[in-house]
């Protein structure tokens, strides 16, 4: 059982102080309302659901960053140096827009396995 | 230093409760106007431009919205943020606004949103006062208290936010009072200076406890919660806050006199001659007020009557009640509303003879049900030394007398029976169930 004053230390961190996971374990912990917090990967790594993956043609690219702009799951990484675009296949799930909204067509769905 | 356009003198309820809230230095007004509501919005869009309140710097939002479900929304979107906030409605607008009240009760915000009570509308429209709107929302969580003066009115929100921002309760609050009986007459009513009532008022924070809007900290509440996981616990914490309330409406209310000087029962329950009373009639609201006039009238012609008062209602206080049936055993209980298909017709009625199954020493008193005063219907204090009547009638005889109007073990008080209206169903009172 976490003391009352502690659980609310813990929910209440900065984002990067936060527990990776968190987890309440019985009714004495819980906060009165339910909430969560936006942590990346809490449904595990989403990219094994992907059937085809955006592979991007890096001559053409333009770096227009619509592909960045649309996609649902902020997937789409920009370096921030170079500005080049590429992809975070962990969570991925290869829907197809980027394709679909790149003005040069340069991101082909390349099928996996 | 600005003088108050109004500070002490009679004032309608209505507006005795918009000043209530100016006073406790809301920060956000969400408005819809209905009857018999009407006046507390339209005052208080006024009250925020009024020079007293700009002169002392209280920045009080006032939004008008386009339905009661918008006003209940804006309610739940202000206080996720923090804000103090306050709104009014009644009837029919408090029915629109129900699936946002149970918004703020599961994300556990402390709203509080008089009631200015009357008859709900369906087969015929009413306006007047019956309780049937707030009894509607009795199981729903929220903390209700049903309030019998105007000066109440006032001094109830304004205790309001201390009961429901405390840190241990975190519940919207309905203060309730019956339509046009207390909202448009006058009566004295007495503000609290502005600066004492900023003394007495719970601190403002900057965020609640388990909810803020902090881009630094970024949250997420109300997702969906999967039936193995935490749901039935958070519904349980609201329970748990409610029977923590009543502690809290208790100390609440010690402060209040302590400062001030008025008080109303502990809060709870106000008694009038109960403790050395032979019988007793529980009620709430205005008519329950009016019954310490009937036990008067009573006392004065050698009947040792006594009155009961429920100001709150939820959370239930059933040790207060209990306290007083255990000594006087034979109990009347006064319903302005009914709830169809109760055991007894009667929400307060049904509670406490629940309630009293608890022990052994309520176990066996005798409790009447009655219902009067449905829809605005007046319930004069004769009516009121009749009931008192009956319950002396038991008391002697040891049954409830029979009378036209009892009906389904129920004493349906000022009902209109004619001169040829016989009794129907069995004549049983459920006192000893």
């Amino acid at each position: 059982m976490v003391e009352e004053a502690k659980k609310w230390e813990i929910i209440r961190k900065s984002r990067e102080e936060r527990p990776k996971i968190q987890s309440w374990t019985s009714y004495w912990d819980l906060p009165p309302a339910s909430l969560s917090f936006p942590i990346k990967g809490c449904a595990g790594h989403t990219g094994d659901w992907r059937t085809f993956k955006p592979v991007i043609n890096q001559d053409e690219c333009i770096k227009c960053y619509h592909c960045y702009m649309y996609c649902p799951e902020g997937t789409v990484l920009i370096d921030d140096e170079s500005g080049i675009v590429s992809f975070d296949y962990d969570y991925c799930k290869g829907c197809g827009i980027c394709a679909e909204m790149c003005p040069k067509k340069c991101i082909e769905m390349q099928r996996e396995v | 230093m600005v003088e108050p356009k109004f500070f002490e003198g009679p004032q309608k309820g209505n507006l005795a409760a918009a000043y209530a809230a100016m006073d406790a230095n809301v920060d956000v007004i969400t408005a819809y106007p209905i009857t018999p509501q009407t006046t507390v919005v339209e005052e208080l869009s006024s009250l925020v431009g009024e020079e007293e309140f700009i002169a002392r710097n209280q920045k009080t939002q006032f939004m008008r919205m386009e339905s009661e479900h918008s006003v209940a929304a804006g309610l739940v979107g202000a206080s996720y943020a923090g804000a103090r906030v306050y709104s009014a409605t009644a009837g029919q607008g408090l029915l629109y606004m129900t699936e946002m009240i149970h918004w703020m009760v599961g994300a556990r915000l402390p709203v509080v949103l008089s009631i200015a009570t009357r008859g709900l509308t369906g087969g015929g429209w009413n306006i007047w006062a019956d309780y049937g709107d707030i009894m509607g929302l009795r199981d729903s969580g929220i903390m209700i208290q049903l309030l019998g003066t105007h000066q109440e009115i006032y001094d109830s929100i304004l205790m309001g936010f201390n009961i429901s921002e405390h840190p241990d309760v975190m519940l919207p609050l309905f203060p309730a009072y019956g339509g046009f009986v207390l909202s448009h007459t006058s009566k004295p009513v007495k503000r609290v200076p502005w600066e004492e009532a900023q003394k007495f008022v719970i601190p403002k924070r900057d965020e609640w406890e388990h909810v803020w809007i902090d881009s630094e900290r970024p949250m997420m509440t109300g997702a969906l919660i999967m039936p193995q996981s935490f749901y039935a616990e958070f519904r349980i914490k609201a329970h748990e806050a409610q029977l923590k309330a009543i502690s809290v409406i208790k100390d609440t209310m010690a402060e209040f006199e302590k400062r001030f000087g008025r008080s109303y029962g502990n809060g709870l329950v106000e008694p009038y001659k109960a403790d050395d009373a032979d019988v007793l009639m529980i009620g709430y609201g205005t008519i329950a007020k009016q019954a310490e006039d009937a036990v008067d009238v009573l006392r004065e012609q050698g009947y040792k009557a006594g009155a009961l008062r429920v100001r709150t209602y939820r959370p239930f206080p059933t040790e207060d009640i209990l306290k007083y049936i255990k000594k006087t055993q034979i109990v009347g209980v006064m319903d302005r509303a009914i709830a169809f298909g109760n055991p007894t017709a009667g929400p307060l009625s049904t509670d406490i003879m629940a309630a009293c199954q608890r022990y052994d020493s309520t176990r066996n008193a005798k409790i009447l049900p009655f219902i009067g005063g449905l829809g605005g219907r007046d319930v004069t204090y004769d009516d009121q030394i009749e009931q008192f009547k009956i319950l002396f009638d038991l008391k002697e005889k040891g049954e409830a007398p029979k009378k036209p109007y009892k009906m389904w073990g129920t004493y349906w008080t000022g009902l209109i029976t004619g001169s040829d209206k016989v009794p129907q169903g069995e004549e049983e009172y459920f006192g000893d169930i």
